[in-house]
């Protein structure tokens, strides 16, 4: 090999504007073939965020069905629509899909569409890893599922406590499948996760330091971090699970000396931080939405960049407000509510951000505004009873009743489906070049929003009346059948809204108003490039100035000269600026990898060798694994040349 | 927006290094990330550790402290060869392509003997995983880590013949660091699991 140093090379500055040949051979240079070929191994984070967002689209639905035929098996007392182990089934699926197939990867969607946008890159800093974790989510969707049609899917409620989830008392597939799937799709999170840190870290636009990105970054960045801290104790509690299951070990297995509550333990030092990475993006979202629909910026940046930092921070130590009913001391029970109380605080910060955005701006009523806006109502609801239940007295009351159901569906619909549906609409023009209905948009706000509020207001009702969570039926003479019956008629309307909403979306993809590049008149770098962005992103890498680059010519107290007019061309095979990390000076010409199979082939064979373990089928777990290494190790093969294009100073600036 | 901006006064307008600068590559921060979760891992594998031996009642381990005849020299054989892989980065930094092989080589060798004095200790203990919980975590985290020590030792293998391929040198070696940088991290978390399993129950 000739090549054994790196070059260096001063990048040439230009003008799209004054050479028309810029355009064209930057769109060759990053074009995604056509054809399945094309398909399988594009690296585009375009296309990637748009994959991630319908794939979690469509377990939203999936997750939605599940719920609706439990609301019809609980709408009157003595129902039979269901049997005992098919409700199972269908709560812990409900749980299971929601929480890891939809709320997580539908944020991954948006981040891995927009921040390369926001940022003003031209992708993520590992393209190919990118890939990769989308594929293993995918796969792992599968995975979780593969059961369901035979009837044995997990069937143990989402946080599959110990001793039920034991082979003694659980002894088919159901769990292995959890168990296995959940680890391969930490894998998942985990990878994408490490993308998300090292692009901010290392490719956003000269100039845009710290405290100039968007809230979405800092949610999103905040969210990663906690989930690369967090996963591993989910992914090892399911992996001893599996191993008690079936190699007998003794982890959970008092027989042996184990201990059940270690199960608890790791499960929700892992949960609670989750729960903080599938509500601070969709946070993020409305901080930054919601500001150009008040026509001013966000109120208190600092304050509400900080509070998300905090909430994560203090999101690792609360874990044991969800075990207040599991007989811990006294002590600990007294520092876990004392925590769970303070990180009301930064909450709280958030929370009146936005109040006097919206008091101090000129509100418009626009779809995402109402979605927005009735994210903040639905918020403070959720956030009211999750204060309640952090008293250690009121929770043991309400621990495991349908209260604990109303506070979870507030916080998670409340906290990120609102806010999603919200940003669909918000980045539509920038997904797909066209506007969505507005009308249809209102009107399926308002379904959304008056339905949720009839389905889950009066879980609360049902859980102070002493109606426990997770029962199948309930006999009649208890009081619960009204109240049960307006919750499926609130559901029903909710599942409406959501109908409409992916009507709209489905209509407006294809025969919607076509967008101009920046149709809110939005602050933020996403919005200086065309919509849809072309597969280059930008035809220069922006030099931001400020925290609000399209508003400088009207903004006291940010004014600065960013441009998007002229900066560095960079177009010597795919490439981007990389820069320091928190005052993002430039330091280095990255190079981008190009499309690769590497992605597709070894979540294949991760997919396969997860696949073995559930069966047993040890030949294979072997060939999954020597063919992982060698996929392994073809992705990560080094290039021949670094440089292969040197460029001389030649003063071709324009 | 300004169209005369020029982001040059920024750094200075000097050349920039193409891909990376030294160690600091993408690939660095995104090894130093997969550290961040992989300790994380041993973390929660000996808060469990730590959590059943405090809910025991009763003697622990259940068997008395287990042996250091095989267990020491292994420590000694990590930390060489944490110390060979070093040596070697060092040389590579300077251009020394035969350093960096014999680094990489000789940190090959010693991960095999970690194996085998591992496998020896092992097929030797008066219990196996499913006697009970110790016995069930003792197998689980040391064998957490000799997979953790078998995937670096792949790693060095592959950089070994990378390096015999002539790909890095002294200003291209991002790659060689990375794997480095993990070889060490292996390292470290033995001997946490050491001072846990090995030293700890003899402090009581």
């Amino acid at each position: 090999m000739a090549h054994t140093d790196a070059a260096l090379r001063v990048p040439v500055l230009a003008r799209p504007s004054d050479d028309a040949s810029i355009a064209p051979r930057l769109q060759r240079i990053w074009e995604t073939r056509a054809g399945l070929l094309g398909t399988l191994t594009s690296v585009d984070h375009k296309t990637i965020g748009k994959r991630y967002l319908v794939t979690a689209f469509l377990f939203l639905l999936i997750g939605g069905i599940e719920a609706a035929v439990m609301r019809v098996q609980l709408a009157q007392p003595n129902m039979t629509v269901l049997t005992p182990e098919q409700y199972n089934q269908l709560f812990t699926m409900h749980g299971v899909t929601m929480i890891f197939l939809y709320a997580l990867p539908v944020l991954s969607g948006f981040s891995n569409f927009l921040w390369p946008l926001m940022l003003g890159s031209r992708d993520m800093a590992f393209p190919r890893l990118n890939a990769f974790s989308y594929w293993l989510f995918l796969f792992a969707g599968i995975f979780l599922y593969i059961s369901f049609p035979l009837g044995r899917a997990p069937d143990a409620g989402w946080f599959n406590y110990v001793p039920y989830s034991s082979i003694v008392y659980n002894p088919g597939l159901n769990i292995d499948v959890y168990a296995l799937g959940m680890v391969l799709l930490g894998l998942s999170t985990t990878v994408g996760s490490i993308n998300f840190i090292v692009t901010l870290i290392r490719t956003r636009a000269p100039g845009m330091s710290i405290n100039r990105v968007p809230i979405l970054v800092w949610g999103t960045l905040t969210a990663s971090v906690g989930n690369v801290f967090a996963v591993p104790a989910v992914s090892l509690a399911f992996f001893m699970l599996w191993m008690d299951r079936r190699f007998g070990t003794h982890f959970f297995d008092v027989g042996g000396g184990g201990q059940p509550l270690l199960w608890q333990h790791l499960f929700w030092m892992f949960g609670h931080p989750s729960v903080y990475a599938v509500v601070l993006p969709a946070m993020g979202i409305v901080s930054d939405g919601l500001p150009t629909f008040c026509r001013r910026p966000l109120v208190g940046y600092t304050a509400v960049a900080l509070a998300t930092v905090t909430t994560m921070v203090l999101g690792f130590g609360v874990w044991v407000h969800h075990m207040f009913a599991t007989g811990l001391p006294p002590v600990s029970l007294t520092f876990f509510s004392a925590a769970s109380f303070i990180i009301v605080i930064p909450s709280a910060v958030a929370v009146f951000a936005w109040i006097a955005t919206i008091w101090t701006g000129r509100p418009q009523f626009t779809t995402p505004f109402l979605f927005f806006a009735g994210f903040v109502i639905v918020f403070v609801i959720g956030g009211v009873s999750g204060f309640m239940t952090a008293a250690v007295p009121l929770d043991t009351q309400l621990t495991d009743t349908y209260f604990v159901v109303a506070h979870l569906h507030y916080v998670l619909i409340g906290i990120n489906v609102f806010p999603v549906a919200g940003g669909i609409h918000y980045w539509f023009p920038t997904f797909t070049g066209r506007m969505m209905s507005e009308r249809l948009g209102k009107w399926s706000f308002w379904i959304m929003f008056i339905g949720f509020n009839v389905g889950f207001f009066p879980m609360h009702i049902a859980g102070l009346l002493g109606m426990p969570r997770r029962i199948y039926t309930y006999p009649d003479g208890l009081g619960w059948g009204t109240v049960n019956l307006v919750i499926t008629i609130g559901a029903y309307l909710f599942a409406l809204g959501v109908l409409l909403f992916v009507i709209n979306v489905w209509r407006s993809a294809r025969h919607g108003r076509q967008a101009s590049p920046n149709p809110w008149d939005a602050a933020s770098l996403e919005w200086a490039t065309a919509s849809p962005p072309p597969a280059y992103n930008f035809a220069v890498i922006p030099t931001i100035a400020s925290r609000y680059p399209l508003w400088e010519d009207r903004l006291v107290g940010h004014e600065g000269s960013s441009s998007t007019e002229r900066g560095f061309l960079l177009d010597h095979g795919r490439e981007t600026i990389g820069t320091s990390a928190l005052d993002a000076v430039p330091d280095v010409i990255l190079r981008m990898p190009g499309d690769s199979p590497s992605p597709l082939l070894l979540s294949i064979a991760l997919a396969v060798l997860f696949a073995a373990m559930l069966v047993h089928s040890w030949w294979l777990f072997g060939v999954a694994v020597v063919a992982s290494i060698i996929a392994t190790v073809a992705w990560l093969w080094p290039e021949a040349v670094l440089g292969q294009t040197m460029e001389i100073v030649d003063g071709r600036d324009r | 927006m300004d169209a005369t901006v020029d982001p040059r006064p920024l750094y200075g307008g000097e050349p920039l290094p193409i891909g990376s600068k030294g160690r600091l590559s993408s690939g660095w921060w995104g090894m130093i990330a997969v550290i961040a979760t992989e300790a994380s891992l041993f973390a929660y594998l000996l808060f469990s550790y730590f959590y059943v031996a405090a809910q025991t009642v009763g003697r622990w381990p259940p068997s008395g402290p287990p042996d250091l005849t095989l267990s020491v020299p292994g420590t000694i054989v990590l930390l060489l060869g944490s110390a060979t892989m070093w040596w070697g980065e060092k040389g590579v930094r300077a251009g020394r392509r035969g350093q960096l092989l014999f680094g990489l080589g000789s940190s090959v060798l010693l991960a095999i003997a970690f194996v085998v004095l591992e496998g020896f200790e092992w097929s030797h203990k008066s219990f196996s995983l499913t006697s009970n919980a110790y016995s069930s975590l003792y197998f689980t985290v040391t064998g957490f880590h000799l997979l953790h020590v078998i995937v670096g030792a792949l790693m060095l293998a592959v950089l070994f013949v990378w390096t015999l391929l002539d790909y890095f040198g002294a200003r291209r070696h991002s790659t060689v660091s990375i794997g480095v940088i993990y070889w060490h991290f292996v390292t470290a978390v033995w001997i946490a699991v050491f001072i846990s399993f090995y030293v700890a129950p003899r402090l009581q």
